[in-house]
């Protein structure tokens, strides 16, 4: 009795705790809606899944507990009944597939008219370099760096010339405009992940991975570090502005008179540069 | 499927190879200490995991201090801290639960579950248990060394995992932490082999596979997709270890190291990847299958009511085994990897669901008009199916891909998989200590602790875990030693955090109770007889109780009937034991073998 009270109250405690704590996502800034929609309607499946198990189970151990005189019913299988069971597990679990490939299926196309810009990320902080007004980032690689030139820039590149760095500072981004964020790290992985745009991917030293979103409101967020990075990983921070097209177009111009690239001298150093 | 004719013992097989005489220990050492008995090696498996266990438990309550009161403990720096949660998370799921349910369980209820006189292979399983313990004393010297062990984290990513910017990396703690599981994998393949070869050799005379208990088939899976696994972390391992100590570049581009840069150039981070989660997701199952096996047979003989659906278990238990070894790279959404990997992954990932939830369905079907006896393993099986079904449906948000994007890497991850594979097999393990302890001592566990340790524990667990989920979705990142200063954050995830540890504490504490009681029953518990609980399966028909060397006395069992003949109709008792002639309804589908 007390046994199966107890199950009752963890299936409806759960419930409850779900619907009543403050513990909840941050409101969303970008045009991800649809992953919440599609862990909202996980929560519905798998809620209802748990409750109704538990709740059977908590009814059997009432109903059939040990008392002077049970016997318990012999029966082997059921194939009826286990089909049954099997081919609505099936459609439940392809309701939660299907949205979710769809929906992968968008994450992972980047629109064509989506902005190319860099997040460099290292032990322990977050650079960016932004396209200046040829709207192209310039080739870079690994082994061009040096303190001079913190991202390895391909100065070769004559996109290189009016690319904007900067330097463990702030990302400001236009709003509604979609982004396609190249992603490198110099030397281990890190993992850009700004909680609000639902936004999260691996940056892999030797590799150029990416992530595309159009951020829908303004404000700053907070870029977070989701991959283990050395004892630096929890203070690995930054920030992202969003702005209006105004306000940020007047803070790219800004950057751009001041660019680290343009005011540079020319301290190529002969390295044959690949890709 | 073949079955033996069933009715009386005269139409089962003649025996194919006479018994062979076993190798007698002479001395107290060769008995108890570097025993060939699989019964005391597995009591020496279970003790050493059990003990690394209590180390692991005590590095929770480290990690945990930390995030509830950060900056009261100043010992826990952030070195510390990385360090804490690698060995944690390393020691329990391979030094604890792989040794536990495969070295433990594994030993002892293989030989005694299909009527063998031991292992196989006793003087290489003898090996394995030493080699085990070898692996152990490395991994847990790792604490004394200069720069103390590696805090890479226990996936153990390089570059980082072997680079200055983590505690171990570029002192000994990494190479401590690889040598630890090359010695492990070596020791895990001569008992792995073990026990594969006694289940599909050395079964009684009669017992048909489609007889054996779940138990057995959950350990069989386990240790053949574990023998299949673990070489992929090995040789991880191995190319590892070279890059850290040879200067190679297997898993090392060119980079640069705290601003300088390394003479490293071609090698790929995300091999390592692909070859840890090669390993590392058919270990998940490792872990759940024998605890699957286990709580069947739990349920089963304390509903005293057949195992609901049986051949459907023991397919469901060999798809999840299969379908384990192709969804590795559902841990490897957001890692970088080619995106359109997600779309097969997330596939193969959810239909692994089916089968897991089969298993589900059949458990509380098995429940369903029985004759419930709520002691401890019962208690302890239930739950099991509440922590686990928690778990497995949280880990279709994790396996659906694009879920996964926001849930990745955060404390909604790290609940999961505390829930589905620490939680769960764990409250197995329990459960199968209360129930099988009688047969390994003759005693009784104490009832009123264990219920005590029952309570305290499932209801601590799900009062950790559960919320924890919550954080997560809010975004809290995992493997922050402090969040102290972020923006998103409210004070009363602070709160949470504080009542987690708390509550941390006390099923820490709880677990002592379960240690004492282990000790003080060997002496003090009720006297058990061979078969307390009045089960069908064959350890619990041995002549004598504890069983001695060679188990079976004079004459080998012979097996007339399935695992499961709980309550049959007309029988003059509620279990008919599996080498009992006679008359029964025997396994499904055995009229037509």
């Amino acid at each position: 009795m007390a046994v199966a009270l107890i199950l009752v109250l963890v299936a409806v405690g759960s419930v409850v705790f779900h619907l009543v704590s403050p513990w909840w996502w941050t409101p969303i800034a970008s045009n991800w809606r649809y992953i919440d929609n599609t862990i909202i309607i996980t929560f519905w499946i798998t809620g209802a899944v748990f409750v109704a198990v538990i709740l059977f189970m908590a009814y059997c151990v009432y109903r059939f507990r040990h008392q002077a005189g049970r016997q318990a019913h012999y029966e082997p299988e059921n194939k009826r009944l286990e089909w049954w069971l099997t081919i609505v597990t099936g459609v439940g679990v392809a309701a939660m597939l299907a949205p979710g490939l769809f929906v992968w299926q968008q994450f992972i196309t980047v629109p064509d008219d989506a902005t190319d810009i860099e997040v460099f990320g290292q032990q322990w902080q977050w650079s960016f370099r932004l396209p200046g007004p040829d709207g192209q980032l310039a080739t870079s690689d690994t082994r061009l760096i040096s303190p001079d030139n913190p991202l390895g820039l391909n100065r070769d590149d004559p996109k290189s010339h009016d690319d904007v760095v900067i330097e463990g500072g702030e990302l400001h981004l236009p709003v509604n405009r979609p982004i396609k964020a190249l992603l490198r790290s110099p030397d281990v992985l890190h993992n850009f992940y700004v909680p609000e745009m639902r936004a999260k991917m691996d940056l892999v030293p030797g590799q150029i991975s990416y992530i595309w979103f159009t951020p829908t409101r303004t404000g700053t967020f907070e870029i977070l570090c989701a991959e283990l990075c050395g004892v630096g990983h929890p203070q690995m921070r930054g920030k992202v502005i969003v702005q209006e097209e105004s306000e940020y177009q007047a803070w790219l111009q800004e950057k751009v008179a001041t660019s680290f690239a343009r005011l540079t001298p020319d301290t190529r150093n002969g390295a044959v540069v690949p890709d | 499927m073949v079955d033996v004719p069933l009715g009386s013992a005269g139409v089962v097989a003649a025996p194919d190879v006479e018994d062979v005489e076993l190798y007698h220990p002479h001395s107290w050492v060769t008995k108890y200490v570097f025993s060939q008995d699989a019964k005391v090696i597995a009591i020496q498996y279970s003790f050493v995991a059990l003990s690394v266990g209590l180390i692991a438990l005590v590095l929770s309550w480290l990690m945990r201090l930390q995030l509830g009161f950060p900056g009261v403990f100043s010992f826990i720096d952030a070195n510390a801290y990385y360090q804490f949660i690698t060995m944690h998370g390393m020691m329990m799921v391979v030094y604890v639960l792989t040794a536990l349910f495969l070295g433990g369980f594994g030993n002892y209820l293989i030989p005694l579950m299909v009527g063998a006189r031991d292992m196989v292979f006793p003087y290489v399983n003898m090996l394995s248990f030493w080699v085990y313990f070898l692996a152990v004393l490395i991994l847990v010297a790792s604490f004394f060394i200069p720069g103390g062990p590696t805090g890479a984290g226990w996936t153990l990513y390089p570059p980082q995992a072997i680079t200055t910017g983590t505690p171990g990396g570029q002192d000994w703690g990494i190479i401590l932490m690889l040598m630890s599981l090359m010695v492990f994998i070596i020791g895990f393949t001569m008992g792995g082999l073990n026990y594969v070869v006694t289940v599909l050799q050395a079964r009684a005379r009669g017992m048909t596979l489609m007889r054996m208990p779940l138990t057995v088939w959950g350990i069989f899976t386990a240790s053949f997709m574990a023998l299949l696994a673990f070489p992929a972390l090995f040789v991880g391992a191995v190319m590892m270890l070279f890059d850290r100590v040879l200067g190679t570049s297997f898993f090392m581009p060119a980079m640069v190291e705290m601003g300088q840069p390394l003479d490293r150039n071609g090698g790929s981070p995300l091999l390592f990847q692909h070859l840890f989660w090669f390993f590392g997701h058919p270990e998940v199952y490792i872990v759940a299958l024998p605890a699957f096996g286990i709580v069947s047979d739990l349920i089963s003989t304390h509903a005293r009511r057949n195992i609901f659906g049986y051949r459907m278990m023991v397919w469901a238990l060999l798809a999840i085994g299969a379908l384990s070894f192709i969804v590795w790279a559902h841990h490897m959404y957001v890692s970088g990897m080619n995106p359109y990997f997600g779309f097969f992954f997330a596939t193969t990932t959810l239909i692994i669901a089916v089968p897991t939830a089969i298993k589900v369905y059949n458990w509380i079907l098995t429940l369903w008009r029985g004759d419930i006896h709520l002691n401890v393993p019962m208690l302890f099986a239930l739950a099991f199916i509440v922590t686990f079904v928690n778990g497995g449906l949280t880990g279709l948000f994790l396996g659906n891909v694009v879920v996964d994007v926001p849930l990745s890497d955060t404390m909604f991850v790290v609940a999961h998989f505390h829930m589905v594979m620490g939680v769960a097999p764990i409250l197995v393990i329990f459960g199968a200590i209360y129930h099988w302890y009688p047969k390994v001592t003759g005693r009784m566990l104490n009832d009123a602790l264990g219920k005590l340790h029952f309570w305290v524990t499932f209801l601590g667990a799900y009062a950790i875990f559960f919320p924890m989920h919550y954080l997560g979705l809010m975004g809290i990142p995992r493997r922050y030693h402090d969040i102290a200063d972020m923006a998103f954050v409210p004070p009363s995830a602070h709160t949470l955090n504080a009542f987690i540890t708390i509550v941390a504490l006390i099923v820490g504490a709880a677990q002592l109770a379960f240690v004492f009681n282990l000790f003080w029953s060997l002496r003090h518990g009720r006297n058990s007889g061979g078969n307390p609980w009045r089960a069908t399966t064959l350890e619990w028909q041995t002549p004598e109780t504890p069983p001695p060397h060679g188990n079976w006395g004079n004459d080998l069992p012979v097996v007339y009937r399935w695992a499961y003949d709980y309550s049959v109709p007309g029988a003059d008792q509620d279990f008919l034991p599996q080498n009992q002639p006679g008359p029964s309804r025997a396994a499904p589908g055995a009229g037509h073998g």
